[in-house]
């Protein structure tokens, strides 16, 4: 009985805190991580081993940028634009970064009605945070637009080092398809909690598992880590 | 002593996570082909990594036929020597050895041997092996399309890959390159699961002290192939580009057939850091989970507890630490700083610390032991000797000053094939041979298993140690046809012959190996649930081979560590992990 269990001996029926906890935590059975679900495990060791792809993808860059032998083009007027007369550097990317920093807080909301159950609220915001990250792509597809007509290819560009454009269409290429797998999947269970599928407990079509609130916390992982990411390429590669 | 009652499953902490719900196959597609089981997955990743490992092996001939009697055989030219070479060490490395590490053994045994139903997220488990079979069919395409596969060597080093000297540069190289890719999404997508499930899924009582060192073995593989293989990826994207799109990652300014080409300002040495930041912990990607299988193997076939557990543990995940900070030993000739160098060899020398840690507590398992010679121990043992024997030179190898002139020669052949060939083979075959009753039901046939271990073991070595010397010669590697050269003796030749000559009856051996399967699949011995008298939970289920959910109607509790061989005092020389402690005073050397 769990009763007689919980007075068993050798076992506190207090978790330590500290190091002493997560040597307590690791140490013990069935889980290594109290209270995390799987989803969330998996969700959190996939961001890791992304993170490495990431990063694999900027140290390329900055060693392209750093070793080349022609002047790098000057990315504050690359991607500046003209605005009713006004020269303004680097305009669109802040724009973007406020949108997509906007839509962090949106899903953090989001994750937190989840929480409550508010089947409307979660929903709603987490279509909010899809159109944030649609917008984020559109305005990316405008940026790449415009470099284009302007002559930047992955193999050349007007200005200087072959590599910025190389560098330029992968690196913000592979992050855009991160945000636009997010906003699909964001859609998608944006649907599930607007049709109640959490709060009956309905069975997912290919796991044919049940689905629970948690799945929108595991999203927001996703999208705040897709969000930090961008912070790391706005630094290094626009700014810089 | 006192007489208290004792619950015995008291022992054990309640359970914190609630049964999880399985998927039940409605179908036969959905039993056996498009199957959400891992023990289905780890059968299909074993059989489809052995078809295409087949096909190495037959590459493995041809190219030894050509380099044992040059010129014999006129449908071996340059070109496609290359394309075997490229071919079968990609097969051989990625698509073999990791696959069936991971994939097959990995799924078999994980969930069995931490007491779960089944991986923690068996859709995406089988979206792994789908991905991975199509990452196979795209490799092995490259064979049919035109101009063949890709002759860059396994290493795929840039710019020679993507210019238009190297066989296969029109498809192969591509597809190549696609394979790789896919290959990576779909390792990812089984690897979480396998980490997840070690990390989150194990049984009431299955510490993490107490599992088995197989899966600490194949649990620390999957995290550094997780942390490893985006180098891969990161590499693979970008080679493609320059080869699709022309951008210049890689390629620095070049001429070619007297035309200035349209590349530079890349990095050739870029991709060798990222390739090698990949391609180290890949080694121990293969080798660590033959380390975790080797120990489980020689301790159960030796009825002894395996010596110094801890210490094992601590040394499978020190090696896998430490393996990330040594790709550039790979790169001592690229003209790198001497000094990056220096540091690179000390790490790569320190590695030999745990390993050394880990071989003597083989030893030492095994001193003393009540060994018995079955065909798993045979190969254990087999392992340990080519292992210690590959190590050896890799210390000559993993010096700066010693590495330079046997770089590209035959003793890194010879070297990187007894350590990461032959060695983790000796316990992928052993660990068929162990587990083959458990997967069938039926036991292997001792005969002719003996039959193949000799063979193989004491042919592997007629192999790989003249390749030694003729590598100290100053044999070079990968060329299709040494000819008469000043520096290099004529009895070379010979030599080249009798490894041919040695390669092709080992390899006819692993026919043999093969019949063996096929015919006990039918005619073997039936095995009973637990034919080794084994302690590990994978032996303690209630069918055999086990069933879906693996565990019957209640998960097993685990009391003790995996090792608890020839207890003094117990009945029988071996108690099982799940078996409850009696009394509270007998117990087992369990920690």
């Amino acid at each position: 009985m769990a009763e007689t269990l919980l007075t068993n001996p050798g076992e506190s029926p207090a978790r330590a805190a500290g190091l002493r906890g997560i040597a307590d935590d690791w140490s013990s059975d069935q889980r290594a991580f109290k209270n995390v679900s799987w989803g969330k495990a998996m969700m959190w060791i996939f961001l890791l081993s992304d993170t490495f792809i990431f990063s694999c993808f900027l140290l390329s860059y900055m060693t392209a940028r750093m070793s080349t032998t022609v002047p790098w083009p000057n990315p504050s007027e690359v991607f500046a634009l003209e605005i009713a007369g006004h020269h303004i550097p680097l305009i669109l990317i802040a724009i973007m970064t406020f949108v997509l920093i906007s839509s962090s807080g949106t899903m953090a909301m989001a994750v937190n009605f989840g929480y409550r159950r508010d089947r409307v609220k979660t929903a709603v915001l987490m279509l909010v945070t899809a159109a944030l990250g649609a917008t984020f792509v559109g305005m990316q597809a405008f940026e790449w637009t415009k470099l284009i007509m302007e002559g930047v290819r992955p193999w050349e560009n007007p200005w200087g080092a072959a590599q910025f454009g190389s560098s330029f269409f992968m690196i913000t290429g592979f992050h855009g398809t991160h945000v636009t797998f997010g906003v699909i999947f964001l859609v998608a269970i944006a649907r599930k909690v607007w049709r109640g599928d959490f709060d009956v407990e309905r069975r997912g079509f290919f796991t044919s598992r049940k689905g629970h609130y948690e799945i929108v916390e595991i999203m927001g992982l996703y999208w705040h880590f897709v969000d930090l990411v961008w912070v790391f390429i706005f630094a290094f590669f626009y700014l810089w | 002593m006192v007489d208290v009652p004792y619950d015995a499953r008291a022992d054990a902490p309640p359970a914190e996570v609630p049964e999880v719900e399985l998927y039940h196959p409605r179908s036969w597609w959905t039993q056996y082909v498009f199957s959400q089981d891992a023990k289905v997955i780890a059968i299909q990743y074993s059989l489809t990594a052995s078809a295409i490992g087949l096909v190495a092996l037959v590459l493995s001939w041809l190219m030894r036929l050509q380099l044992g009697f040059p010129g014999t055989f006129s449908f071996i030219d340059a070109s496609q020597y290359l394309q075997f070479i490229t071919m079968h060490g990609m097969i051989m490395v990625i698509y073999l050895l990791t696959a069936l590490f991971l994939g097959g053994f990995g799924n078999y045994l994980i969930p069995l041997m931490v007491g779960a139903r089944d991986m923690v997220f068996p859709y995406v488990n089988m979206l792994s092996y789908w991905i991975y079979l199509l990452a196979v069919l795209v490799l092995a395409s490259t064979f049919f399309v035109p101009g063949g596969p890709t002759g860059a060597g396994w290493t795929l080093y840039p710019p020679q890959a993507v210019l238009s000297g190297t066989p296969g540069q029109d498809w192969g190289i591509v597809l190549m390159l696609v394979s790789l890719i896919l290959f990576i999404i779909g390792f990812t997508m089984g690897g979480l699961n396998y980490v997840v499930t070690v990390l989150q899924a194990r049984t009431r009582g299955m510490t993490l002290m107490r599992m088995p060192l197989t899966v600490w073995g194949i649990f620390t593989a999957t995290v550094m192939a997780l942390l490893a293989f985006p180098a891969l990826f990161v590499a693979s994207v970008m080679m493609l580009f320059d080869r699709l799109l022309g951008t210049s990652f890689f390629m620095p300014a070049l001429v070619e057939m007297g035309q200035q080409m349209k590349y530079g300002g890349g990095s050739p040495i870029l991709f060798q850091h990222l390739f090698w930041f990949f391609g180290h912990p890949e080694v121990y990607i293969v080798a660590l989970p033959a380390f975790g299988i080797v120990s489980d193997l020689i301790s159960t076939h030796a009825r002894k507890n395996i010596f110094g557990y801890r210490m094992m543990v601590w040394a499978i995940v020190g090696i896998g630490a430490l393996s990330f900070v040594v790709w550039a030993h790979h790169m001592y000739v690229s003209g790198m700083h001497p000094k990056f160098g220096f540091f690179f060899a000390t790490t790569t020398l320190i590695i030999a610390i745990p390993t050394a840690i880990k071989v003597y507590n083989w030893v030492l398992t095994l001193w003393r032991g009540d060994i018995h010679l079955t065909v798993p121990m045979l190969f254990a043992l087999g392992f340990i000797i080519t292992f210690v024997n590959g190590g050896l030179t890799g210390l000559f190898l993993g010096n700066v000053v010693v590495d330079v002139p046997l770089s590209d020669t035959m003793f890194v052949v010879a070297h990187f094939h007894m350590v990461m060939g032959v060695a983790p083979i000796m316990v992928v075959l052993g660990a068929i041979y162990h587990w083959y009753p458990k997967v069938t039901g039926r036991m292997l046939d001792d005969w002719m298993g003996k039959f193949h271990f000799w063979v193989t073991f004491l042919g592997a070595y007629l192999i790989f140690f003249p390749m030694h010397y003729i590598g100290l010669l100053g044999v070079p590697r990968r060329y299709h046809d040494i000819g008469d050269t000043s520096f290099i003796p004529s009895s070379t030749h010979t030599l080249n012959a009798f490894i041919t000559v040695m390669a092709l009856i080992v390899g006819f051996a692993q026919m043999v190996f093969l019949f063996n399967l096929v015919w006990s699949l039918f005619r073997g011995r039936p095995s009973g649930g637990n034919p080794w008298r084994a302690t590990t939970l994978e032996w303690q289920t209630p069918e055999t081979p086990p069933g879906h959910g693996n565990w019957g109607k209640e998960l097993p509790v685990v009391y003790r560590w995996a090792y608890d061989y020839s207890v003094p005092g117990a009945a029988q020389d071996f108690i099982p992990q799940n078996q409850p402690r009696t009394t509270p005073a007998v117990q087992g050397a369990a920690p």
